[in-house]
Parts: C-alpha cells; structure tokens; sequence
C-alpha cells in the first residue's frame, strides 16, 4: 500500500533498533511514555517492542479519549438518552465504556434509548435534518484533533437552522494531561515511574503545533519527540529521546515534520477557541479532577450545548476499587499488573476503560502483547 | 403446482410482495410457481410436494445449515441470494464432501419487490446450476413491514464425503503447515462499500463462490493428510485459527508477510482502522495440512483458478495457551485474537 507501507519498512526498522541498541546506555534505564493511543495501538500491533533493547521501557499514557472518560459522563449521557425526544448519536468505541453499576450505551440501547452509532459529525447533521422533530444530541469526545469537527458542525447547524442539534462537549486538552501527569503527587505516592521522555501526539499536533509543549519541556526537564503514528515513526521518534536523554537535553523535537509545524492549524484553533472555552475542570478517568483540562462551549452558543439545554449536571461516580486504570494511565502499572486483567476484564466485558477501545493500553496489551508475559508450557 | 385461473399474472416489474404471498393461498402458490420453481428449476421442485425424495448413496453424508441476513442485499459480486447458495455449499465442502442438495427458506418483510425478489432468486438458481447443486426443497414466509429487514434466507445444504475423509477442526497437529487460497477481506470490504453512514467507492468485489471444485482438487492431492479445513466467514481468518487452535488444543505462528491482502483491502482496511485478518472472506478457505504433504496441496492449489493466490502463511505450534501469533512484517511479534468489537472504526 503506497505511502503506507515505506513506513512500515523491516530493512529500515531494523537499521533504526541498531542506532538505538547501539546509543543506548547499558548503565540506566530509558522510561518513556507514549501519550497517545495511536501511538500505544501502533507499539502493540507491530510487535515494536521486541526491536527495543531491555533497558529501554515504553510507557502507555492516557491519549485516548475513551479510556479517560469517566463512567459520570456515560452516566450522563445515559440520562440524557432516557428522555424520549433524545437521539444520541456517538462513536462506536464509545458504546462499550462502562458507566456505573454496570450501565454501558449498549446496554441503554438494548433497553430501548434512540443511540445511534455515527462515523463522522456529519451522520449527525443527516440525522437532524432527517428528523426534524427529535432532539439530536451528539456524543463530542475527543483531544484537540476532534475539536474542530464538532465546531464545523456546529457552524452547518447555525447556518442550516437545525434546532434540533446539540452537543454534549466532553473535549479534553493535552498538555493539560501531561503537565498533570508529571506534576500530580499521586504518581509519586502510589511509586509511579520516573518518565524519562515522551512521545508527543501525531494528529492532535497537527492542530496545536509543536510550540504548546515547550513550556512542559522546560519545566520539567523532560525530552518531547512529536512522533507520526506508523512503526518507523515511533522508532525514530524512540531514537531521538535517547539521544536527548544522552547529552541531557530536554526540547521539543518534531519527528513528525510531514504534517506538524510548530504553529499549528490556524484556522482550526481560531475556530474552536471562537466557539469553546476552558471548564475550570474537567474529570478524566486516572487523573481524577484536572484544572483547565476540558473545553464546554460558550455562552453565546449555548443553544448548542446539551447540558445547558437539557439541565444535566455533573455526576461523581466511583470506578471499580479493583481496577488500576488509574495507574496504568499514569503509567505507574503495566495491564498485567492489575488482578482485573484478562480475568474478569476482558474486551468483551471491560470494568476499567483502558479495555475498551483498541488503543487503550489493556486492550491493546489483550489484543496484541500478551504473547510476551505469559509462560509456554511446552506440552510434549 | 399449476395455478390456472388465477386471474392476474405476477407482476414481477413493479409488484411487491404482500400478506397474501405467504398466506398459503393461491397468491403464494402463484409467487412460488411463476418466480422461485422458474429461478431454481429441477424435477423435485416439479413434483410440487412438501418435501422432496433423493436416493442416497452408500458412505457418509454431511449436512449444514445457515442464515443469511446480509445488509445491503445487493453488494458488489452478489446479492444476498448467491451468498447463501456459496455460503452453504462451502459449509458442506470443507469437510471434504461433495455438496449435492440445498433447500432455502425465505423470510420476507411484507412490501419487498418482486424485482428484487426475482434478481435474487434468479442469482440463487445460476449459482447452484454453476455448482452442479440443486436446490430441492423451500419455504415462504412473509412478514408485516418493520418485522424483518426486507429479506432474510436460510439454506441447508447436503453433502457425500469419500471413504476415508474425516476432516476436523480438533485434527491440527504441531508441525502442520496453515494454507490460504487465497487473498483475505474482500467480502467484508465489497459489503462496507455499500453499507449505509461508510458508502466508499471501491473496486473491491466479493469473493463469494462456491468452493468445493477446489476443495476436491486438494482432497486429491492431500487425502487425508489435510487434517482441517475451514472458510473464514465473520471474524476471518483470525477467527478461523483461533477456533482451530482451540479445538485442537495447540497454538499457530503466522508470518504476517506472508499473508495474501490485495492493496485495495489494506487500503480500505486502514481508512476503517479494520484488520483485514478480522474481514470477512465468502470464497476462500484455510486448510491446515500434514507437513509433508502441505506443497502438493499447495501447488495443487495453485493450478486451480480459485487457489491461484493460494499462500503458505504459517504453522501449527505446541502452545497450551492456544494463541495464535503473528511475526509482523515490522519484525516484532504480536498475538491475533478473535475479533471482539463490532469491526469500528478507531475514533482518533
């Protein structure tokens, strides 16, 4: 497959791990986490890990917006669908999050409740004008790359009268999780792992530009490398951190130069900061409650904005005491650490979110990387 | 079954089927005589019985059954009709038999047109003329509106097996060798071209036909040295080994390069965020075969029109926790498992 493929070369990739093991000291070890889900989906599914040297760890952060939301937000939003005139239109990784007690949007909708599964905001727009009658509320999740979609949407709603459209924004910012991450003293209380470096997003980059991450770097001193989401990507983008870490710097570098610049979308974040603000805070599933970390439209769009328009407030739901997602989105466990993992948490019944959509870091691990932790017993 | 003096002739153009077509009157009688005898077409469907009388030959004989619920009905290379008509044969086939007789069931939401109704028997009957099967035995029913989603088909098909042949999926043995006729998700990425909310222009076309000419050109050079043999429907091939893998209590190592995928698929497949190891295939089939016979079977394969694409992909391996791993053409390892989503996309 063209333009694919050249980047999921094995010639290559192996020159790549030679650099690394090469580079590498054998005297410390190398902890980095990779911050987004493509990125963790790509490390699992081309088995990246067995070209790394040992001393040289990846970490699976939090970039996936399903494993952060919250089981309160599915619980709203199953409220929300209760009321008949609702037609809630999501994403369909979205259908399996646990809420609380057990709830999922599957569930809701075997029961009955109008959700519709939708593959782009435009599905919802179809859906409004189709029936003009329901309330059409779409289900908005996301980092920075899928802000804008929801502002476009947004805009064609105004523009084509469509009263019956709203959204139910649940938009999370990066840097706002990362500078949690590495401020938060829960990391540190509950033994989290030095991060050495990280792996900064592809696609939301592409939007924000490089120059956000800068003040992360210097702060605290960590290396970030924007890496694209294919294998070689990832490699190279490994290749650079370890030599950051080697001659003690920590920049912003852009591996990723095809598509990310350092400014970023323009017209996307002009658009999405004319439409939305910042919530004082925002509940993410492992972080808990984050300062400036989530985004809920305007004033002057509230029209738009279903929490408003259908009075639904913030739920606090507690998640399963056995789970760890929380520290695996932190990066303070790994999947097999958790007592839930493969026993009663599995991609067909997931307790914790990281089980749910395919970059989450347990499902990912499920799906592609148990090959690694579990014993053969050779049988004769 | 003669209906003269039923007054007005099925209007096959622009009539639609209603509660009186499956209502045991004559308006059924007229539907089933003027649409599905015409489109199938034999001397058991002529002698107008509730069941139809065949001789049985001496050995033994397999039988499968299967429900058809495709959406859209038409897709690119089929309709829902062919589908069923291979879907089944193949079933019956992959014990190694020779598929002789269907029967077909039709469930229909009342409103249907006969148009469609007439193109889908017509493509039933051709598939299983081209297959040397005859469909022998059938039922109608029809539905109010909303009950069924314009079309629903279960076939039963029957099969004789030669002496000798007793292929299963517990028979895998460490050391066999896993064989693939061809290439894999093309079935699954015709049908998505179609499907509402996803419509793609593709030039993707299913795969669906009827496989047991081939399966007997196998059988010839293997015999009973092809331990199983399987078509990868829902769930793909991923599904397939993980079945096989259980069943047999053993585990398989893929080379993921190794495994037939036209660029198209794998171009379709990443759009979707799919596996085209997780797409469904309607006319290929996966054979685990005895090592030392594994390169006949293969290039017996090869020589056939359906197996040209035929591969060698991987093998059967001592594993009790039955996984079936892939070396990726990245150069590391993963697992495959089962498909466990309905086949979504990745949001981001």
């Amino acid at each position: 497959m063209k333009y694919a493929d050249e980047f999921r070369d094995k010639a290559i990739a192996q020159g790549i791990a030679r650099a690394i093991g090469a580079e590498v000291s054998s005297q410390r070890a190398y902890r980095f986490m990779e911050f987004c889900g493509g990125h963790t989906h790509a490390i699992a599914r081309y088995g990246l890990e067995d070209l790394l040297p040992a001393n040289v760890r990846m970490i699976h952060g939090p970039g996936c917006p399903v494993c952060v939301l919250p089981a309160s937000r599915i619980d709203m939003a199953i409220r929300l669908v209760d009321r008949p005139e609702v037609t809630l239109c999501v994403y369909g990784d979205l259908m399996r999050a646990p809420g609380s007690q057990g709830q999922s949007l599957l569930r809701a909708k075997a029961l009955g409740a109008d959700i519709r599964m939708v593959y782009s905001t435009l599905d919802a727009i179809r859906l409004a004008e189709q029936a003009p009658s329901r309330e059409v509320v779409f289900f908005a999740i996301g980092f920075e790359t899928t802000t804008p979609p929801t502002a476009v949407m947004i805009r064609i709603a105004e523009k084509k009268r469509l009263k019956g459209l709203s959204v139910f924004c649940n938009h999370v910012l990066t840097p706002s999780a990362m500078h949690s991450i590495l401020e938060n003293p829960k990391i540190r209380d509950t033994g989290g792992v030095p991060i050495d470096g990280f792996i900064g997003p592809a696609h939301v980059s592409t939007i924000i530009g490089t120059q956000p991450y800068e003040p992360l770097a210097e702060q605290f001193g960590k290396p970030i490398v924007i890496a694209g989401f294919e294998p070689l990507d990832v490699m190279q983008a490994i290749l650079m951190l370890v030599r950051q870490v080697n001659e003690d710097r920590y920049e912003v570098e852009n591996q990723y130069s095809r598509a990310v610049t350092r400014d970023g979308n323009r017209r996307a974040k002009d658009e999405v900061s004319q439409m939305f603000e910042l919530r004082e805070q925002f509940e993410w599933r492992g972080l808990g409650l984050v300062p400036n970390s989530g985004l809920k439209l305007k004033r002057a769009y509230a029209q738009f904005d279903a929490e408003t328009r259908f009075a639904i407030h913030d739920l606090r739901v507690a998640d399963n005491p056995a789970c760890e997602c929380c520290a695996i989105l932190r990066g303070a466990k790994r999947p097999v650490e958790c007592k839930l993992f493969g026993t009663v948490c599995t991609p067909e019944t997931p307790i914790g979110s990281c089980m749910v959509s395919s970059e989450g870091a347990c499902a990912a691990y499920w799906t592609y990387g148990r090959v690694r932790d579990e014993p053969v017993r050779h049988t004769s | 079954m003669s209906v003269k003096g039923y007054q007005r002739k099925l209007d096959v153009e622009n009539g639609r089927v209603d509660l009186s077509h499956g209502s045991g009157g004559r308006a059924m009688a007229q539907l089933i005589s003027g649409l599905f005898h015409q489109a199938f077409g034999n001397e058991w469907l002529a002698r107008c019985n509730d069941q139809s009388a065949f001789d049985v030959a001496a050995g033994r004989m397999v039988m499968t059954t299967d429900g058809y619920v495709v959406s859209p009905l038409f897709f690119p290379g089929g309709n829902i009709g062919s589908l069923a008509v291979h879907g089944t044969i193949n079933d019956v086939a992959m014990s190694g038999a020779r598929p002789l007789y269907l029967s077909a069931s039709f469930i229909i939401e009342e409103g249907f047109p006969f148009s469609d109704l007439k193109a889908i028997a017509d493509s039933m009957g051709a598939a299983a003329r081209s297959a040397g099967v005859y469909i022998i035995a059938g039922d109608t029913k029809v539905v109010e509106r909303g009950k069924a989603d314009g079309l629903f088909i279960s076939t039963t098909g029957i099969g004789i097996v030669a002496d000798g042949l007793d292929l299963s999926a517990d028979k895998a043995r460490v050391g066999d060798r896993v064989l693939v006729s061809g290439s894999l998700g093309d079935h699954g990425v015709a049908v998505m071209s179609k499907r509402q909310n996803v419509a793609f222009q593709t030039e993707v076309v299913s795969d669906s036909v009827a496989l047991h000419n081939l399966v007997a050109v196998m059988v010839a050079a293997g015999g009973s040295g092809i331990r199983v043999m399987r078509d990868p429907t829902r769930g793909g091939l991923a599904a397939t080994l993980n079945e096989i893998a259980h069943q047999s209590e053993l585990g398989f190592r893929l080379q993921e390069a190794s495994i037939p995928v036209k660029p198209a698929v794998a171009a379709t497949c990443e759009l979707l965020g799919l596996d085209p190891i997780h797409v469904a295939n309607e006319g290929k089939l996966v054979a685990i075969v005895a090592p030392d016979l594994a390169d006949a079977v293969l290039a017996a394969m090869k020589a056939h029109p359906l197996g040209a694409d035929a591969a060698d992909i991987g093998e059967a391996v001592a594993d009790n926790r039955k996984f079936v791993q892939m070396a990726t053409g990245f150069g590391g390892r993963r697992i495959v498992d089962w498909l466990w989503a309905e086949q979504l996309p990745r949001i981001c």
